[in-house]
């Protein structure tokens, strides 16, 4: 009788659809390995079957790109013979049951993408979206999440410099934890997935094999439902310390010429490494299941195929060099183990005390992999859906200084030190700056060169218009990264949706994608390497069921000369503050709409990326030619938000003087028009001439000075803001 | 003549790198990178460093098993003989453990892992890794630790008070230490403890230089010596 029963498919998350090409592909009935094989590798997670079609559309090229997608990370050339290699991925359905656990592997997973590739990690980002702060779950999800990224990175020794985090209802019963990685590595030093040379020993290093995290593909694949809490078996446990012996084993080998392809064992553990350096490499591979390093006595090949241990990596090694590579990592005190060979069979094979327990064709496994096109509503279907239309009634602010503290001390807004300090921000001595004004700057090592990286998304704006609001991550990135002065290179991501069998969902995907890839046309600024995770959506709790939609973007961009970075702090009294952009007074979307009168309405704010591009490049070049001494992207809140957190972070105030009052003075206050700066000189003629000259709008609005943020009509001192500020988190967590 | 130093990595130490690279900035001779696992040290050391991190992940108790690593033999016969030995964040905890130095650090009061600059007080500025200081002064250095809680016994702190021993103190709350000590020298004077990492505040870059006296005190000692 067959063990391959109807119930036993569905438990693996294929359709009775899927089982068929399963049986086409293998032109037999599957044993239990192998079904399990072709669930995980089918799974949403691992084969992009919802994903691949539009992801296709993406740019992914610049001369300076050396790897785009379709390897561990993105590798991009920074000169001097040195590449960064960065990549940015998701763990939210673990996090959210398992806050800590999830966190920490997560952070794990994509350290390990990055030094795969030969890279010796330099900075962690993250992306963080929780629910409502008042939700019975979310301080304990809260606590847990940034104690697992802070543990998991401050014992590895990569410092944590940047991120984001936003707090919505939308996010009550699925919270995303999004973890950024950058490394840099030497461009004739970068390694690859692709197994090759027939007889190749293939080599286990790292952990061993626990039963821990089976089926988390799968998982990661399918809607939460009621019974989330019953899967935390599923996640994995993280051992940075074993991490940290790994970076520097693997670092070590690979000075040398042992290696001929690397792959970490992630999602799918030892499954999708073979699978994926066998089919890069267009080869065939042969493993002795007795030879894997098991933790717990008794295990089969199915929970070794599909176990999810962490810390583990599989290598291809020029023959006779395993001697030598076993040596390094005994000396780490790591686990070394031959556990297979290259073939040309074309073939996985596995065998277990002296049987066959699988053989699956490599080809239709890659081959045949589903792929959906799945439908989707038109933008003006989408709007009615999502109930958006423009703003009838505008607004006004009766009290501007009132609603200035609401802003400060919203739950986005609020200072984020009760997290950034549980994170090792400083590790490597090279850290010149942490994301909390632009992007976070970190130094490549023993160069005066600096990487600029930041992680964006104003998952509203792509709710309210999937388009715009793809356009505007990408277009803020690549602001981030041009206010310290940073020359913006290629971009990581991490598209969070919620399930794509909803063509509402589907068309929040499509039009999000459509916008960033139209953006990153635009700002030369390519997508090299990303993350998709879908069926982030709920039944469990009592808030909105679908996540907004969050295409987090993780920018990454060069400084040459990292003594020219500009900061958002105000330096001095007297400055002339400059705003570079014009203002229509955009509110529809904004922060203080949402805020002060309780109203998620409105249209989002339009980018125009040819200003975008020509504003980004202007203010670069007055950062790079010294003459301005703070700068910072107008973003949430609008223009008196970025005015207020450059006084706070120096403890300078300003008063602002605009010229031309608009009529609404909330609108030109709080309005969230794209494409701005704020910068601050002590030549503003020459400035302002500057941006004349190429047809720039830029005016002076104020100037720097004393201890209040005051305007017309309104003045907030500094210390009322700062105490705003740091009141939500520590009235939140008590300290 | 040079100034030869010597960097220990355990399995899990982080700060290894950044130690050596304020060393050579401070002395302008490279630091020798010394492995746990070996039994002996380089000869003619003047200066010994145990750097920060994770040695053995924190298991068991930070530092406990790192000071059981055979270089550790090496390092307390070299503390014995007068050879200047500093313990970094980690590295301090290793100090504790070996027993070269009096008292335990526990889990911070605030159960959270703490990453920032902070103020201390330099209480003694008579020891050779501290007479580059003004005796109360107030330097600016970077905290990044989870168990860096000092406890002592009344009778040990009174002790150390009154030998001088106490090196630093914090000048605000951070993690709740006894006494607000932040870093102690053992009786001779010639080890030193300390959470806070001076190698991080070596070049404006760092966005402060008060670690820098310390490594130049050192320095300045032995020219003298």
């Amino acid at each position: 009788m067959s063990e391959i029963t109807p119930d036993v498919v569905e438990a693996h998350g294929l359709s009775p659809e899927e089982y068929e090409r399963v049986l086409r592909a293998l032109g037999r009935e599957p044993n239990l390995v192998e079904l399990g094989i072709f669930s995980v590798m089918w799974s949403e997670h691992c084969s992009y079957k919802s994903s691949r079609l539009h992801l296709k559309k993406l740019p992914t090229e610049a001369p300076w790109v050396i790897q785009g997608p379709g390897e561990n990370a993105g590798v991009i050339d920074i000169g001097d013979g040195q590449a960064a290699i960065f990549k940015m991925e998701s763990h939210n359905h673990p996090s959210y049951i398992e806050p800590y656990q999830g966190a920490a592997t997560g952070v794990g997973g994509i350290l390990r993408d990055v030094f795969t590739m030969g890279a010796r990690p330099v900075a962690n980002l993250n992306a963080l979206r929780f629910g409502r702060p008042d939700h019975p779950k979310m301080k304990h999800l809260v606590k847990g999440v940034v104690a697992g990224i802070g543990g998991y990175g401050n014992c590895v020794g990569v410092p944590t410099v940047g991120g984001e985090t936003n707090f919505h209802k939308a996010y009550d019963g699925n919270i995303l934890v999004n973890a950024m990685t950058v490394g840099v590595a030497d461009t004739d030093k970068i390694f690859y997935c692709a197994a090759t040379g027939i007889g190749n020993p293939i080599v286990y290093v790292g952990s061993k094999t626990g039963r821990d995290g089976i089926h988390g593909a799968t998982m990661a694949s399918a809607d939460f439902g009621e019974d989330s809490e019953e899967k935390r078996p599923t996640v994995q446990v993280g051992d940075p310390f074993t991490e940290k012996l790994l970076i520097e084993a693997c670092l070590e080998l690979m000075s040398t010429d042992a290696i001929v392809a690397i792959q970490d064992m992630g999602a799918a553990g030892l499954t999708s490494s073979s699978v994926e350096m066998a089919s890069k490499g267009g080869a065939g591979i042969r493993l002795d299941m007795n030879q894997v390093p098991c933790r717990e006595e008794g295990m089969t090949p199915y929970e070794m195929m599909l176990s999810e241990s962490q810390e583990r990596m599989l290598m291809v090694l020029k023959p006779g060099k395993e001697p030598m590579a076993e040596a390094i990592f005994r000396k780490w005190e790591l686990d070394f183990a031959v556990i297979g060979e290259v073939t040309d069979t074309g073939h996985m094979v596995l065998e277990f005390d002296g049987k066959v327990v699988c053989d699956i064709p490599l080809a239709p496994l890659a081959d045949d992999a589903p792929e959906y096109d799945r439908p989707y509503v038109s933008k003006e279907e989408y709007r009615n859906w999502a109930g958006v239309e423009e703003l009838k009634t505008l607004p006004e602010s009766g009290d501007i200084a009132a609603d200035l503290l609401k802003l400060v001390g919203g739950t986005d807004l609020a200072s984020r030190r009760w997290i950034w300090e549980q994170y090792d921000s400083q590790v490597g001595g090279d850290t010149l700056q942490l994301s909390g004004g632009d992007a976070a700057v970190v130094r490549v090592h023993g160069t005066k060169k600096a990487l600029a990286m930041s992680t964006d998304c104003t998952p509203r704006y792509c709710y309210a218009d999937p388009y715009e609001g793809g356009k505007q991550a990408i277009a803020e990135a690549y602001r981030n990264i041009s206010a310290v002065g940073g020359r913006p290179l290629a971009v990581t991501n991490c598209l969070n949706f919620a399930n794509p069998q909803r063509p509402e969902i589907m068309a929040q995907f499509v039009g999000c994608l459509e916008g960033m890839g139209d953006a990153c046309r635009a700002l030369d600024f390519p997508i090299v390497s990303g993350n998709v995770s879908l069926y982030n959506e709920s039944k469990a709790t009592g808030g909105g069921s679908a996540i907004l939609p969050t295409p987090a973007i993780g920018g990454v961009g060069l400084l040459d000369d990292s003594s020219a970075m500009a900061t958002i702090a105000f330096k001095g009294e007297g400055d002339t503050v400059i705003l570079i952009g014009d203002t229509a007074g955009h509110l529809g979307q904004s922060l203080w709409l949402r805020e002060c009168h309780g109203r998620e309405e409105g249209l989002a704010p339009p980018v125009d990326l040819t200003l975008e591009r020509k504003h980004g490049e202007f203010v670069r070049k007055l950062v790079t030619d010294g003459r301005v001494s703070a700068v910072h992207d107008v973003s949430d809140g609008g223009i008196l938000v970025a005015i207020t957190e450059m006084a706070m972070a120096n403890g300078i105030g300003a008063r602002l003087t605009p010229s031309a009052q608009s009529s609404n003075l909330a609108a030109m206050l709080f309005g969230e028009d794209q494409g701005r700066y704020i910068v601050t000189t002590s030549e503003p003629e020459a400035v302002l001439e500057a941006a004349r000259s190429i047809g720039i709008v830029a005016a002076s609005i104020g100037t720097t000075g004393g201890s209040t943020v005051s305007g017309p009509g309104f003045s907030v001192p500094l210390s009322d803001l700062r105490e705003a500020s740091d009141a939500f988190f520590r009235n939140w967590m008590g300290n | 003549m040079a100034f030869r130093s010597a960097v220990i990595t355990f399995p899990g130490s982080n700060c290894d790198r950044d130690m050596a690279v304020a060393l050579e900035q401070v002395s302008g001779t490279p630091a020798i990178r010394v492995w746990h696992g070996d039994a002996d040290l380089p000869d003619g050391l003047d200066f010994i460093a145990l750097p920060g991190g994770f040695s053995y992940g924190d298991y068991l108790r930070s530092g406990a098993m790192a000071a059981r690593s055979p270089i550790m033999q090496a390092v307390i016969e070299a503390a014995g003989r007068g050879v200047p030995v500093l313990g970094v964040c980690n590295g301090f905890q290793v100090l504790t453990e070996a027993g070269l130095l009096p008292g335990a650090l526990m889990r911070n009061a605030s159960q959270n892992f703490v990453c920032r600059t902070v103020p201390l007080k330099v209480e003694n500025n008579r020891s050779l890794f501290t007479s580059g200081y003004k005796a109360g002064q107030t330097v600016h250095i970077p905290v990044a630790h989870h168990d860096g809680n000092y406890f002592a016994d009344e009778a040990t702190l009174d002790r150390l008070e009154g030998e001088g021993r106490v090196a630093f103190r914090y000048a605000e709350p951070v993690n709740g230490s006894v006494r607000d000590i932040a870093g102690v020298l053992n009786e001779a004077g010639n080890v030193l403890g300390m959470m806070p990492h001076p190698e991080r505040a070596i070049e404006p870059a760092h966005g402060g230089s008060d670690g820098r006296a310390l490594f130049e005190s050192a320095l300045k000692g032995l020219v003298e010596a």
